[in-house]
């Protein structure tokens, strides 16, 4: 059956000239040369500097905020807490936005250690900062929680007087909703298996850990109009954050997105971007606010922890007769952590007949969650992948193998639901079943895990513009921020569609005053979705070079086609006229009717799922604890991999990052509800050191619904390392390994109760 | 008419039922008219979700065309990273 | 308070500056020279991506005070391309995609160069640790460990060919 989509093109096998190669990004040289502009790098004439006072309490009642000492400091020129954020009547019905500006600014209370309550703008750090010291709160302090399980015991302390799914029975509760996903009867497959595994598991909350902090630069006229510059991966959703919750008409607001400093999900919120502009407001001058770490560890989100229970059963010959999940995410203070996608995609990777999936979405006294990479769906994986292998494992059957029999497939029912398209997960088992790694030996100590990933992928609002300049070079503007050398693969496709050289194409990230509204760049979405935008661009400035030809030559504009990077006559009234090249045309432009332009705005749909299997093996030291991972290979279906490297380059930060999170990467809280380590020395990201080199295998089974077959590839690399860590580290310790991080005393505890268990049992 | 699956949760709401028929040439049709069928899902439906159009993840393009015989499920509101 | 007059040397420069005294070297870099390509990824010194050269040695300039670089020798990211001319690490960065966000590479590219003025030859392990104190988020070390051995690589070819 054909697709049925918006873009008439739909895939098209074809032979690539640009696309598939590896060009240098066009912002290269800008970064190594240290010329990019990144949120921190800008200044204004007259700019004051920013900061902002932060809640020392876990959870407190705000009795009272006095500012006037602050205030009275030589150099201060504003100072803004909740009386300076009026809630504006778009903000009181979108209890989405009226959680932002809550995040944004403290109001009756705190609600975790780093709450923003309020901020300062003064003529330079140093003073700004002296002027928090001077601003007293007196603070009420209010018993916290931490912890998901905990948030949902009857007698934990609420957050939210209004918040409640009805699992408290009328009363507010911590648990803010309930997801259910899942067809076919579980309880009749469970009594049809032949074998049973169930576990109950947990993880941390891990921090996104760009390297980059926060930063932006708000100028604010007289006139109530102006400019904001700050890095983000959408300014578009800045820009319209930003001016609902200050009550501000969305045109009197133009944002710049700088260089981003990586994102990861994280930098899809707003932070420090409303502080600024109500600051630069108030005090009519530019404001310019950096987060410093320990307020990026603090005050952004982190990702969703959790506390998983899975339960699987099969027959002796290995068909899963039922999957079973409960899933249990605390997201912050505020409701909306990632559950609903944790249940979706929990078991997504598996064509399952009887599958059940329960999500709570759970607030706590920690900073508002925000997405990061595949948001949901490492943590679901986790537990799910675990006990795969574990099954596997119990029925003798290698772990490949067990997931090849049961794996999801082109046009099976997807446990969420809705039928696969085509999906390239059996690809991507089979090729890892072959690489050379996941068939050579293990070292003593050593233990070898697999496991399996999915995520949904998003398109999404796009518009482009692509501009023809006279030399037959063309500018393109696109307005989704680039977080990993997407502008290196949208020059890529401008370039195959119009036959001119790569080189020839410069790519910029428009502001909003310049573009049709963005998304932000998520959901994978970038070389996606503005890729599509891209190439509907550049075929649109085909047709209209085609018809300057045309007109040109004095033929009709349907006797010119489009070959080779120039019109060319065709068809037999078209006549004998030598082409005309691209840069023939540019040249010509204004006396042909003016300049050429192409641009193209949809809501892109039809990214196409991607997933992927991992290989890792890890050796533990019994005397430490510690995990070294020795080997890791990325096996993952692309769709069509624009840029390889950048491809190869997603898969291994993905992976990384979820070594990260497996080994090292938590939250971790004194009993005060303080975090404890707020830095990049305690909260230990992964080094060079740490890490083998990451091996990677590019499947690239096309997507239906790109011209190109491209599906997106950033955060599928995420969902699987959790599991086949875990899963490795469980083969080489002989005992499972169930908390994440599996971090050396976590592991060594593990290892001392497993010696114990085995002694007595002797 | 279309037959559109609801996720598990929404059982809650539509007295347990989680196939609902419903008229509709496209996905904004479909959920106007779920939403009229089904009162109580109307402001889940407002809130924003996700439909997925054989077997294609739609968060925004509700004009897209939809057959008598498409496959059609409402999932939960979805974003990434 | 009272500012301190300093001078110094920056990328072969001669320059001079008042700071105050709690003022590190990254912010004078930053806020007062308008040499944005050092980057302030934590303040505490974990992260490197504010890695300048003080008189050879790699520092963290968010670790140093601005009055200490009085009389020292600077190096810092604007410094390593000589006008057109990209160092070979700046040129295979970008040809192994070494980098996606590009936020470390400065830092990066200065602690590196350092390394390959010692250690023509290191071994992927030598690379890894002497890049142990420079985080990269985005692409998992892979394509930047590469980058710094093929540079050295063709930086042995040259010096043998001169």
């Amino acid at each position: 059956m054909p697709l049925e989509t918006d873009f008439p093109q739909g895939y098209e096998k074809r032979d690539f000239r640009v696309v598939g190669k590896r060009p240098v990004r066009p912002d290269g040289i800008d970064k190594v040369t240290g010329r990019a502009r990144f949120g921190a790098d800008t200044v204004a004439p007259g700019m004051l500097h920013g900061a902002i006072l932060r809640s020392p309490h876990a959870h407190a009642r705000i009795k009272s905020i006095d500012t006037a000492k602050a205030e009275a400091l030589e150099g201060v020129k504003a100072v803004v807490t909740r009386d300076d954020f009026p809630i504006h009547d778009a903000v009181k019905e979108d209890r989405g936005l009226l959680d932002i500006l809550v995040n944004c600014m403290a109001r009756e209370k705190a609600l975790y250690d780093g709450h923003a309550v309020a901020a300062v703008a003064a003529t330079d750090k140093i003073t700004a900062r002296k002027a928090l010291k001077l601003i007293e709160v007196e603070y009420e302090v209010l018993g916290h929680v931490i912890d998901e399980d905990l948030a949902m015991a009857p007698d934990a302390p609420i957050l939210h007087d209004d918040l409640g799914y009805d699992y408290g029975k009328g009363k507010p509760s911590n648990v803010a909703g309930r997801t259910e996903i899942g067809h076919g009867d579980v309880d009749a497959g469970f009594a049809a298996a032949d074998r049973v595994v169930e576990r109950s598991f947990k993880t941390g909350a891990a921090h996104q850990g760009y390297i980059e902090p926060h930063a932006c630069l708000a100028n604010i006229g007289a006139d109530g109009r102006g400019e904001l510059w700050c890095c983000t991966q959408g300014h578009f959703m800045v820009r319209d954050t930003v001016t609902q919750l200050l009550g501000m008409d969305v045109s009197n607001l133009r944002v710049t997105a700088s260089e981003i400093g990586g994102g990861f999900g994280g930098k899809t919120a707003v932070f420090i971007e409303p502080v600024a502009v109500a600051l630069s407001r108030k005090a009519g001058k530019p404001v310019k606010i950096v987060m410093d770490r320990h307020e990026v560890f603090r005050a952004t989100g982190p990702t969703a922890s959790a506390s998983l229970w899975v339960k699987v059963g099969a027959k002796a010959d290995g068909t899963i007769t039922a999957a079973d999940a409960l899933l249990k995410y605390q997201g912050g203070a505020f409701q909306g952590s990632p559950v609903d996608m944790g249940a979706m995609a929990a078991f997504a990777c598996y064509n399952l007949e009887n599958v059940r999936a329960v999500g709570y979405d759970i607030v706590t006294n920690r900073p508002k969650q925000a997405a990061y990479r595949a948001p949901g769906a490492p943590m679901a994986a986790f537990a799910v992948e675990s006990v795969m292998t574990e099954l596997a494992d119990a029925l003798g059957i290698d772990p490949i193998d067990f997931r090849l029999k049961n794996a999801a497939r082109d046009h099976s029912k997807s446990s969420y639901g809705p039928t696969y398209n085509e999906i390239g997960l059996v690809e991507t088992l089979e090729a890892a079943k072959a690489t050379e790694h996941y068939n050579s030996p293990l070292g003593p100590n050593q233990g070898r895990g697999v496991a399996c990933g999915f995520w949904f992928n998003f398109g999404g609002q796009t518009a482009v513009t692509l501009n023809v300049n006279l030399d037959g070079t063309a500018a393109l503007s696109v307005g989704t921020p680039d977080i990993g050398g997407s502008r290196a693969s949208m020059c890529a496709m401008a370039a195959e569609e119009l036959g001119i050289d790569y080189d020839d194409i410069y790519a910029i990230i428009g502001d909003t005053a310049s573009l049709g509204y963005n998304d932000v760049t998520d959901g994978s979405r970038a070389t996606f979705a503005s890729g599509l935008a891209t190439i509907q661009a550049a075929r649109q400035v085909k047709e209209r070079m085609c018809a300057r030809a045309a007109r040109i030559w004095g033929i009709p504009e349907d006797a010119v086609k489009w070959e080779g990077g120039a019109a060319v006559p065709s068809g037999p009234n078209a006549g004998d006229h030598a082409p005309l090249s691209f840069r023939d045309i540019a040249k010509m432009a204004g006396e042909t009717g003016g300049p050429i332009a192409g641009h193209h705005e949809i809501s892109a749909e039809g990214a196409g799922p991607s997933f992927a299997t991992h290989i890792v093996d890890a050796e533990i030291d019994r005397e430490t604890g510690r995990i070294d991972v020795k080997r890791y290979t990325v096996v993952q279906d692309a769709g069509k991999a624009v840029h390889p490297a950048y491809v190869e380059g997603q898969f291994q930060g993905g992976a990384v990052q979820g070594i990260g999170w497996a080994l090292n990467e938590e939250y971790i809280y004194s009993d005060k509800g303080v975090l404890e380590n707020a830095g990049f020395l305690d909260y230990r990201v992964p080094v060079a050191s740490d890490l083998p080199m990451i091996e990677t295998v590019i499947v690239e089974k096309p997507n239906p619904g790109h011209p190109y077959g491209v599906r997106g590839v950033g955060e599928t690399s995420i969902v699987p390392p959790m599991g086949a860590i875990a899963n490795a580290v469980s083969a080489a310790a002989k005992v499972r390994a169930t908390e994440i991080p599996m971090s050396p005393p976590r592991m060594l505890k593990l290892l001392r109760e497993n010696e114990s268990a085995a002694k007595a049992a002797e | 008419m279309v037959q559109v699956t609801l996720w598990g949760s929404l059982r809650d709401y539509t007295d347990g039922r989680n196939e609902v028929e419903v008229a509709g040439d496209n996905i904004y049709q479909i959920l106007q008219n779920l939403g009229q069928a089904e009162p109580r899902l109307k402001p889940i439906l407002e809130k924003g979700v996700t439909v997925s159009l054989d077997g294609q993840i739609y968060r925004q393009n509700l004009m897209q065309t939809v057959r008598p015989d498409s496959e059609v499920f409402i999932l939960p509101k979805m974003a990434g990273g | 308070m009272t500012k301190t007059h300093v001078t110094t040397t920056i990328n072969g420069d001669t320059v001079e500056y008042l700071c105050d005294p709690q003022e590190t070297l990254l912010d004078v870099l930053r806020d007062r020279l308008g040499m944005t390509g050092s980057k302030e990824g934590c303040g505490t010194g974990d992260c490197g991506a504010c890695t300048v050269t003080v008189d050879g040695e790699i520092v963290c300039s968010c670790l140093m005070l601005g009055a200490e670089a009085e009389g020292r020798t600077i190096g810092t990211i604007e410094g390593m391309a000589e006008g057109e001319m990209l160092h070979p690490l700046q040129r295979k960065f970008l040809d192994h995609a070494a980098l996606q966000c590009g936020i470390c590479t400065p830092g990066i590219l200065v602690a590196a160069r350092t390394l390959l003025e010692r250690n023509p030859e290191p071994s992927e392990t030598e690379v890894r640790y002497w890049l142990a104190g420079n985080l990269c988020r985005c692409t998992g070390y892979d394509k930047i460990v590469r980058a710094v051995m093929d540079a050295a690589e063709e930086m042995r070819g040259r010096n043998h060919a001169a």
